[in-house]
Order: structure tokens, then C-alpha cells, then sequence
């Protein structure tokens, strides 16, 4: 096999083939910059939508409702269609001034240098550490990431009868996904009046059984080795337990930014999202984001969902991320052929 | 559950499942110091533990600095044992790839009271043998230290206080001694024993040990062992629990010292401090407790303590959490070591090692040498013992990840390799548990706490430990 990483030089290397890094991967052949590379540290090409075993994907892209791995290996396709090269199990370890790049893969170490780098790692939920959360530290408790690739990569659970904490837009796959797989919830906790994502979610709780306790909060978790139960404060300050295996925390999505706040790139605090430009361009120039590691409070982007002002952070479909892929690779076109400002 | 009931736990139906000159009942880092020094003077060894695995008690969680003991009780054996264990640990780390590194402390002072401690707190520096003690200006800290509140007065600096592995360690500790012929028993709580003036049978259960001599390095539950199988202990375990909020490791480039509190009589205070692994980490906080295992942790005290590191590194409001842990002091009604022995017993008890017994642990290893030699007890010290070298997870050294033919990476965060998994599956020391796993590789101890691999980590270790990651397969 030849190492397509150590010492090579490429115009445009895409850190992170999910619908993001991958649609600007296409986009930049079509436009006639041959020498893209599309690396990504997990086994297998697509992102989160591998996970997401639910529709609706693809009604942008690909004018079907699809599910997430169907969306994900379309998408692969269409990459590998386009000869599009992609380094799978190589991980970005750091990023240097100039488009310059140090991966690590089971060739070992490698240096890359491009002339442009797209960074396009997404986004992930909050764990229940920084949520501050009291209570012992047991087995049983993750977030809805977790359960899906546990779920529809594995074929294994981590728990039979959780609670789930938060109503954003990914709690509904969270009861989704836990229907699949024969996992009943045993509450559904919102500390708010109503829950984040309205509508759906009345209706998915109740159409899926589970108990929908607004203007309840998870005060304490209790067990060892594994969950045994959770204490809840509800609104007139009763705290209860609720008998439970797991706890499943949903939502809080940040970005998954760590190459740049290691890095010399500046991030933004307020979103975790480095700081771009109306082009996508970082504070280094030959750096550029797309996707959900980028959030929407640089005013590029807007909410997609009814977005009362108190959600956490809104996160982007699939679709959106692909539409932002194409565009910012527009983008680096132009930039490459000398017609960006500085 | 069948098992007949029997009066006598001695009866001649339960095995001798292991026969050594020295029994340490514990494995803490205090047991594992004990069973390597005792292994290499040539004793023969079983430790025993109640735990699936080293680290079921006190030493789970805890700073991991390697002190000078510069504020040690003077003349204890405390101090004693601190600097012997801290300069035996600087003689062996290298060989048994244990990580180091050199970070200082700064004691530092906010308020003019807190000065006004300094003069003795030098002069207890010189008097506790550690002379390199200085005073540092508002200037000389803040060029050193330049993201510190600015309202920093002064400092003392100690220069030597390194930052360690504090799960590495043990662990090499106890791989030398089972790779030199020692023994270790899990799931083998000690219950009782009875000594028949030569040798003691304990009884455990698993089956008994059988050994000429009884260390008793249990930690948090040493006062109980000494109830339960001297039938008299004079100490009593006053659990003092200690949480710590974790930064990500992008806060590593805001600090480079240990930052002490100027000390009060009944803890060093809150700590903020780099870790090995790369993090900053802010704690811990000191709260008596009844429960010895409640390693429980709270919102209150987490807000508290993190409140605290942004006061005193007001850039640290940018770095996410990481995680959140505790750990329990084994704490006692006094404030020495409760190191005793009852000779006419064959008995030598370590308890109450409360604060320092990562560094101490291989000064009171060569102390009870000492006793053993007083005893007349003589074994002959192996001529060229094994020496393994423990896999290195500090930042400051290289790691498995950049060293190719490995299979996969599997936790993003932490850069934790399947190669480096699955070592820590098998070897002299496998781990006992997914908690000793991730103390072995630091899998899921990252940023995401892992969101991202823990569906492969289910799948890596299904089936290996009692307790998984999963509960099963989905019923679909
Ligand atoms: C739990 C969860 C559920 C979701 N559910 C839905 C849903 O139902 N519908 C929907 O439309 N959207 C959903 N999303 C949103 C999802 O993020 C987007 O659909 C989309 O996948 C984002 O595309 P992306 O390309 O920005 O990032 P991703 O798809 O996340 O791809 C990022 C890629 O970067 C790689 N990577 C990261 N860091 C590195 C590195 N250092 N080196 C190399 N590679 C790296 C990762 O391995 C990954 O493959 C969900 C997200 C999550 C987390
Ligand atoms: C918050 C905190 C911060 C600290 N910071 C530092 C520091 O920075 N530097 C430093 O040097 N020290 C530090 N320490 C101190 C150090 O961690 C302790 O002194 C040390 O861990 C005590 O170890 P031990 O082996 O005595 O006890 P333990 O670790 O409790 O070990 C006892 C073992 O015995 C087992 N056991 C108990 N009963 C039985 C039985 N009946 N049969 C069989 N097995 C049994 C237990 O399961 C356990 O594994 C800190 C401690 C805490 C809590």
C-alpha cells in the first residue's frame, strides 16, 4: 500500500468525511482541483449519519427520504464515484501554521502540508461531567451519540429501562432509537415549562409511552457498579427517586473543535466554533470550517427548527452541513485561484 | 448461596488457596509499594484484595504530586516515610517507565494574612530538610505563572514538586512484584484470621492464605481489618472525601506550576495543579463522611471548586470540563499515620496514610523492611530482579499512537490505541474491571467521556469483566 500521508503535499486536505467534509470533497473535483485528500480517524467513511438509523436524510442531496447509513454510504459512493481519496483511520493530531498538518494512522506518524485545509469534524453532545451533574459515577450513563453507535453499529445496549434528560430535536431520535431497540425509558426529564422541541415531542413521548416530566431536573444519580436510580427535583422543590439502569443525556451539542482550540486558530467562547469569515476562513487563512463544527452565532447560519431562545445550541441537519460542505468549497475554489480578499 | 452454614470459618473443608512468608492484605498504592519491596528483599508474597482489581479504596482518586514533604509534621514518620519514598521514586520511575515531571509549586499568597505565614512556612521547609525553598515577588510569579490573577501578592516557590501517574504507579509497583514470583488475589475480601504463633491463616473469600507474616495496608478499611482479625484496633477511619473538577487539556498551556494554598491545620487546601495526562485539574475539596466507598460527587461543591480555579486563572472561564471525580482520604481522629505493630503477632499495621500516601508508599515499603529486619526476619534480595516497563499515557513522553502497527485508534480524545487495549487485557496485572481499564489506558477519560467510543469499547471488552459497558444485545 502506498502512504498517501507522510511528506505529501496536497491543494486541499478535508479533515473529516461526514456530509460536510465529503460534499466539499465532491464539490472541489467537480471544479477541477485534482488534489484533494478526505482524511478521517474512524474505520469507515460518512460521520454521524452511520449512527443516525432513522429518516429523514438525503431529501436535499438526493431527493429521497433515507435513512442515516443509507444517506452515509450514498454519499461515500458518490465520493469513491469521483475518485475522491480518503484516508480512513488516520487522525488529525495537530495543526500548524500554513497548512500544515500532523496525522497519526497505523503507518505511523505523518506530516501533510496543503495549501488550503478544510476542517469538518462536527459536533458532539455535552457528557454529563460538564453538566456538573452530583451523584456516584456508575456504568449505564451516556448520551444519544453513544446509544446509536451502540445501538446501530454494535448491536448492543447500554441500558433497558433509562431515564432520558433533556427534549432538544436529538432526544426525539434518542426515543426513536430506544423503541428500536427494546429499550424502555422510564421518563423523559425537561427542566423547562415546555419542552426545547415542542410538538414532536408531546407526541413522540405519548406515542412511545414515556412519562414527559416538565420542569423536572436530575439532581443526583445513585449506583454501583450500575444505575440504580435517579433523584428528581421537580418545580414545587419535591425531590423523588425514580428507579431506573442508565441515564441518557440528550442534546447540549458542542462542537467538536479540539484541532483548533489546540491549535493557533482563535476560537469563539461563546459557541466553541473557530472563528471564520463570511468566506468559512479561519484566523489563519489557509484554514477553513464547515459543517456542524461550525455553530450559527457567527450570524452565517440560521436555526432550523422552532428555536426558543433558551436552546442550548442548536445543531444543523445533515443536509445543511452538505449545503455548507459545497459552498464553502466554492469558496476555497475561488480563494485557490487568487480571487478571495486577503 | 447453598453452602452450609458453618460455625467455625476454620474448618478443614475450606483450601489453602496460597502459602507465603508475607501477607499484605490491600492492594493500594501502599500495598503494591509493600509487595514490591518485600518481593525484591526475597520474600515470598500474596497480596490480597477484595477489589476486582488494585484501586478499589483510597487511591482511585487523588492529585497525584509527588511531594517534597517541605510542610511535612516534623520529625514524623510521615516525613520520614515522604522522603524516602519521594527519592526512591526518582531512583526507580525511569526503569519501570514511570512518567515525571518537574512542574514546581508556588505557594501563593492572595491576601496579606496569608503572607504573613510565609516565615513559617519557610523555616518548616529548612527544618523538614528541603532547603530550596524561595520567595518569589507579584513580579518574578507573574513571569512565571503570567495567566494568574493579577491580584496575586506573592509566593513561596518549591522547586522540586513533580507532577506523576498516580494509576501507573501502583501498578508497576505490583507487576514487579508478581513478575518476580509474588502472588495477587482478587475478589478476596480478608474476613478474619487467627495467628497460631508461628504463622497466620486469614481467611478469605476465596479460600486461605496462609502466611508467616500480615501486613495490613487496607486503606479506608484498615481500622475494621485490625477489629476484625487482631480483634483490637486503636484508630478510627474518619473518610474525608476530596472532589476534583478537570479542565480539558487546552487549560495546560495556562499553567505550568503546581499553585498550593497557603495551608490551614486541617488540609492543604484546594489545589491547582497540571496533571501528567495534560489536563489542569482544581481540587480537592475536604469533606468528612461516614461512608468509606461514597466516592459521590456534587454540583455545590463542583460549582465551588471550579468558581475557585477561575478566580485564581480567569482564562480557565474559556476551557471546558472535562470530568469530575473524587477520591476518600483515609482519614483517622489523629493526624499521624497510624503505623503500628504487634511483634508477639507477626502484624505490622500501615493505616490512616491519608494525604501524602502516593509519595510515602515506598518510604513505608522500606520501613516495614525495617521492622521485618528488627523482627530478625532475614530474606535474601533477588540479584537481578525483573523489571517491567509500564505503558506510558503522560503527554510528556512518547505515546503508543505515534508508533505505527497499530490496529485502530480507539478513543479519539485521549489518542488510546486497540493495541493498547488489549494490553491491558493480559500481562502479569490484567485489568480487573472497565475502571481499571480505563486507569490502565485512559480510554473514555477524555473530553467526550466517551460519546465516541464507547460502542467500540463495548464491543472491545464484551465478555471480559463481570460488569460491561453493555447490558446485552438489543432484543431485535
Ligand atoms: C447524536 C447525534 C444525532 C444526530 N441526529 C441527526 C439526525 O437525526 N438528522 C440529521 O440530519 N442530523 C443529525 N445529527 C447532526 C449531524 O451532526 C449531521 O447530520 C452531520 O453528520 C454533520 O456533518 P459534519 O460533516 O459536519 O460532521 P460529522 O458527520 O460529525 O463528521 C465529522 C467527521 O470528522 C471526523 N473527525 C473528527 N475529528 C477528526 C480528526 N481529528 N481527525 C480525523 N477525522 C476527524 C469524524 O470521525 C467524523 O467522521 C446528529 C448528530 C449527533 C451527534
Ligand atoms: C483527594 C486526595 C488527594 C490526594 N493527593 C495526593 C497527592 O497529591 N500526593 C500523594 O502523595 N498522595 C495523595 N493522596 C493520598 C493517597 O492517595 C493515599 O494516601 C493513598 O491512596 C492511600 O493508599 P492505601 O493503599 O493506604 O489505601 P487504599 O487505596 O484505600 O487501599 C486499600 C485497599 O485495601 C482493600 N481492602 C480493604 N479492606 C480489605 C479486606 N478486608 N480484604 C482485602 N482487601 C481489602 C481496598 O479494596 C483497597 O483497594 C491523596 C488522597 C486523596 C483522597
Amino acid at each position: 500500500m502506498s502512504d498517501p500521508l507522510n511528506g505529501n503535499n496536497y491543494d486541499v486536505v478535508i479533515i473529516g468525511a461526514g456530509p460536510a467534509g465529503l460534499s466539499a470533497a465532491l464539490t472541489l473535483k467537480k471544479s477541477g482541483i485534482e488534489s484533494v485528500l478526505v482524511v478521517d480517524r474512524d474505520s469507515e467513511a460518512g460521520g454521524a449519519p452511520r449512527h443516525c438509523g432513522h429518516p429523514p436524510f438525503g431529501i436535499r442531496e438526493y431527493k429521497r427520504i433515507m435513512t442515516g447509513p443509507s444517506f452515509a454510504k450514498r454519499l461515500v459512493q458518490s465520493a469513491r464515484d469521483n475518485s475522491i481519496k480518503i484516508a480512513l483511520k488516520t487522525t488529525v493530531t495537530m495543526l500548524q501554521p500554513a497548512g500544515n498538518i500532523t496525522v497519526s494512522s497505523p503507518e505511523g506518524m505523518g506530516k501533510i502540508t496543503a495549501k488550503r485545509v478544510l476542517i469538518a469534524t462536527g459536533i458532539r453532545e455535552t457528557p454529563r461531567s460538564s453538566r456538573l451533574v452530583s451523584g456516584d459515577r456508575p456504568l449505564g450513563i451516556c448520551t444519544t451519540g453513544t446509544l446509536q453507535s451502540m445501538y446501530y453499529l454494535k448491536k448492543l445496549i447500554p441500558f433497558r429501562y433509562p431515564v432520558i434528560v433533556g427534549t432538544e430535536i436529538v432526544s426525539f431520535s434518542a426515543l426513536s432509537t430506544c423503541k428500536k431497540a427494546g429499550i424502555k425509558p422510564v421518563a423523559m426529564l425537561e427542566e423547562n415549562q415546555r419542552p426545547t422541541l415542542r410538538w414532536p415531542l408531546y407526541y413522540a413521548a405519548q406515542a412511545f409511552g414515556v412519562p414527559l416530566l416538565l420542569q423536572t431536573q436530575i439532581v443526583k444519580i445513585i449506583g454501583d457498579p450500575r444505575v440504580r436510580a435517579v433523584y428528581v427535583a421537580e418545580n414545587k422543590g419535591n425531590i423523588r427517586e425514580i428507579a431506573c439502569d442508565g441515564v441518557l443525556f440528550s442534546g447540549q451539542f458542542t462542537p467538536e473543535s479540539t484541532l483548533a482550540r489546540m491549535s493557533h486558530l482563535d476560537l469563539d467562547y461563546a459557541t466553541n466554533s473557530p472563528i471564520v469569515d463570511q468566506f468559512g476562513r479561519c484566523t489563519d487563512p489557509t484554514y477553513y470550517a464547515a459543517g456542524n463544527v461550525l455553530q450559527h452565532a457567527t450570524g452565517k447560519k440560521a436555526p432550523i427548527y422552532y428555536n426558543p431562545s433558551n436552546l442550548p445550541q442548536p445543531v444543523d441537519v445533515a443536509g445543511k452541513c452538505w449545503d455548507e460542505g459545497q459552498i464553502t468549497a466554492q469558496w476555497i475554489v475561488q480563494d485557490l485561484a487568487g480571487n478571495l480578499p486577503q | 448461596m447453598d453452602t452450609p452454614k458453618h460455625q467455625n470459618n476454620f474448618s478443614s473443608t475450606t483450601q489453602i488457596i496460597a502459602r507465603a512468608d508475607v501477607a499484605i492484605i490491600g492492594g493500594g498504592v501502599v500495598g503494591c509499594a509493600v509487595a514490591r519491596k518485600l518481593t525484591l528483599e526475597g520474600a515470598s508474597i500474596v497480596l490480597i484484595e477484595k477489589g476486582t482489581d488494585i484501586l478499589s479504596g483510597a487511591s482511585k482518586g487523588n492529585s497525584a504530586i509527588l511531594h517534597t514533604g517541605f510542610d511535612a509534621p516534623i520529625g514524623s514518620l510521615e516525613w520520614e516515610c515522604v522522603q524516602n519514598g519521594y527519592n526512591e521514586y526518582l531512583q526507580i520511575n525511569k526503569s519501570l517507565n514511570l512518567p515525571l515531571q518537574k512542574t514546581g509549586a508556588l505557594i501563593a499568597a492572595w491576601s496579606e494574612e496569608q503572607e504573613a505565614k510565609f516565615s513559617d512556612i519557610l523555616k518548616k521547609g529548612k527544618d523538614n530538610n528541603v532547603h530550596d525553598l524561595q520567595l518569589l515577588s507579584r513580579k518574578e510569579i507573574l513571569e512565571l505563572e503570567p495567566n494568574l490573577g493579577k491580584n496575586i501578592r506573592s509566593a513561596i516557590v518549591v522547586p522540586r514538586e513533580f507532577i506523576i501517574d498516580p494509576w501507573s504507579t501502583p501498578l508497576a509497583y505490583l507487576q514487579q512484584a508478581l513478575e518476580n514470583g509474588g502472588k495477587a488475589l482478587f475478589n478476596a475480601e480478608v474476613t478474619d484470621g487467627e495467628f497460631d504463633g508461628m504463622s497466620w491463616l486469614l481467611n478469605t473469600q476465596r479460600g486461605h492464605v496462609k502466611a508467616t507474616h500480615v501486613i495490613n495496608c487496607a486503606g479506608l478499611y484498615g481500622d475494621i481489618v485490625n477489629s476484625k482479625v487482631l480483634g483490637n484496633c486503636d484508630f478510627t477511619i474518619k473518610p474525608r472525601k476530596g472532589q476534583f473538577v478537570l479542565f480539558d487539556k487546552a487549560a495546560r498551556k495556562l499553567l505550568s506550576s503546581v499553585i498550593l494554598p497557603v495551608p490551614t491545620a486541617r488540609t492543604k487546601g484546594i489545589v491547582l495543579f497540571p496533571t501528567i495526562f495534560g489536563n489542569v485539574a482544581v481540587g480537592p475539596t475536604a469533606e468528612d463522611q461516614d461512608g468509606r466507598d461514597d466516592a459521590s460527587v456534587d454540583k455545590e461543591n463542583l460549582q465551588a471548586l471550579h468558581n475557585q480555579a477561575l478566580e485564581k486563572i480567569p482564562a480557565l472561564a474559556n476551557i471546558p470540563i472535562t470530568a469530575t471525580f473524587a477520591g476518600i482520604r483515609p482519614a483517622t481522629e489523629k493526624s499521624e499515620y497510624q503505623v503500628s505493630q504487634d511483634p508477639d503477632r507477626n502484624w505490622i499495621t500501615l493505616g490512616g496514610i491519608r494525604s501524602t500516601g502516593l509519595t510515602s508508599s515506598l518510604g513505608l515499603a522500606q520501613h516495614v523492611h525495617q521492622l521485618l529486619l528488627q523482627r530478625g526476619t532475614e530474606f535474601k534480595p533477588l540479584v537481578s530482579p525483573i523489571v517491567p516497563s509500564v505503558p506510558n499515557l503522560a503527554e510528556n513522553q512518547p505515546r503508543d499512537y505515534e508508533t505505527s502497527g497499530y490496529g485502530e485508534i480507539v478513543c479519539h480524545c485521549e489518542m488510546v490505541t486497540d493495541r493498547e487495549i488489549n494490553a491491558a487485557m493480559k500481562g502479569s496485572m490484567p485489568a480487573g474491571s472497565i475502571a481499571g481499564l480505563k486507569r490502565r489506558t485512559r480510554a473514555t477519560m477524555g473530553r467526550c467521556q466517551g460519546f465516541y467510543c464507547s460502542a467500540r469499547l463495548a464491543e472491545l471488552t464484551k465478555g471480559k469483566f463481570e460488569d460491561s459497558i453493555d447490558v446485552g444485545k438489543a432484543d431485535v
